[in-house]
């Protein structure tokens, strides 16, 4: 029979060792080490059509993730997709004339919506709308446009 | 034809008088759990046969899961150019079920079996009445603290075995077959979402490590106490537990991940 005070140790290291271990899945290995924002302001903005945009989506500007999405909702309206997203309050002076585009992460990686700061002089704040907006590509429409304007030069 | 449906019948009522009788001794058991907080000697020594003896197979499969998984993984993703998305593939299938799943097979096939043995050569060498002789309820005294230490353990077991998984995909993918690093970790960390995809799995791991215990414990204290008796619980308890672990998974799986 081992000791009393060696078998102690000997769990107090296993049960060290399994919180070490969450804490490296926390930390290392999902995203509850970055993504999260702590506070933040919301903006929302419409679409025409949003693609395969999803909640939790990043939202980017240069390249750089400020936010994210938080909401999709349909707008019944004026027929449109209001997206709703949370911006980290550090990124707090985009101009109110910034427009939002979503776009696609590589050939078919998810979407995102990136931001491109306009010139105004004032700057969005919590539960403004972003009103230049540019919709999601989607690769049944674009093939649809290419054979129409192919059969259009046939004919002119 | 009559003695085939006598034997049908016998078959199914003893089934269900056995899950009956399951599911009694868990409730006995849980009873004697509040009163363990008195001796928490007897856990932490239950902690240790459970869950730190488990640790080395633990540690040695999670590792070469996790290289396997990189090696191929890497042979596939590498045709599309997606060789950086190994990270993600790596850490999803680990949190998500290698890691609950795998870690709970093995601590049935270490622990499990073991619980059945020990509980099952008590009762059949009359330890387990001579307890009772002493007014000494063995139920609170033997089975709840390996019942509670194995609830304990699964869930640390299961996160070690999804971390070092992780360390040996990492080994293969980074080490070997030149993989960015900071690709690795930075894909897995937007890919991996800690809400949806390790608690879940935390909680899939505390599930199997309920229902392994509970079934390594009952058939142990269930046991025809014979030498023969203990040697057919051992290996009930071992093939009925790893089966209600993959079957429990599927369970758990569609609950959880099935409709996003």
């Amino acid at each position: 029979m081992m000791r009393t005070r060696t078998i102690e140790i000997m769990v107090g290291a296993f049960v060290a060792a399994g919180i070490a271990a969450l804490f490296m899945l926390a930390m290392k290995a999902s995203n509850l080490g970055t993504a999260s924002i702590r506070d933040g302001y919301q903006v929302t903005a419409r679409f025409d059509n949003i693609g395969g945009l999803r909640v939790q989506a990043p939202v980017s500007a240069g390249g750089v993730r400020v936010g994210r999405v938080t909401a999709i909702t349909y707008d019944q309206e004026d027929y449109e997709a209001r997206v709703h997203m949370t911006i980290d309050s550090r990124y707090d002076r985009f101009p109110s004339d910034t427009s939002a585009s979503i776009y696609t992460a590589g050939l078919l990686g998810e979407q995102y919506i990136g931001l491109e700061p306009g010139g105004a002089d004032d700057f969005l704040a919590d539960g403004d709308a972003i009103l230049l907006t540019q919709s999601a590509l989607v690769l049944e429409q674009l093939i649809g446009r290419f054979l129409f304007a192919m059969t259009e030069g046939k004919d002119g | 034809m009559i003695d085939w449906l006598q034997g049908l019948g016998h078959r199914t009522l003893s089934f269900l008088e056995r899950t009956g009788r399951a599911n009694l001794f868990i409730l006995r058991v849980f009873a004697g759990v509040p009163a363990l907080a008195l001796q928490l000697r007897l856990v932490v020594a239950q902690l240790y046969a459970v869950g730190v003896l488990s640790l080395l197979i633990i540690v040695v499969s999670a590792l070469n899961v996790g290289m396997v998984l990189g090696l191929q993984m890497y042979n596939t993703l590498v045709n599309f150019g997606a060789e950086a998305s190994i990270g993600p593939v790596v850490a999803l299938a680990l949190v998500r079920e290698l890691g609950p799943v795998v870690a709970a097979l093995l601590f049935a096939g270490r622990a499990g079996s073991a619980l059945t043995a020990e509980i099952g050569l008590m009762k059949a060498t009359e330890q387990l009445s001579s307890m009772e002789m002493m007014a000494v309820d063995p139920v609170r005294r033997i089975v709840a603290p390996r019942l509670l230490a194995g609830i304990l353990s699964m869930p640390l077991l299961a996160a070690i075995f999804s971390a070092v998984g992780i360390l040996g995909g990492y080994f293969v993918a980074v080490g070997l077959l030149g993989v960015d690093e900071g690709a690795y970790w930075g894909q897995m960390r937007a890919a991996v979402d800690w809400n949806d995809d390790v608690v879940n799995g935390i909680i899939k791991s505390i599930v199997f490590g309920l229902v392994v215990t509970w079934i390594a414990v009952f058939e142990g204290y269930d046991a025809v106490p014979t030498t023969e008796g203990v040697s057919r619980a051992t290996t009930r308890s071992v093939v009925y537990s790893s089966l209600a672990v993959l079957a429990l998974d599927f369970v758990l799986t569609a609950l959880m991940f099935g409709d996003i």
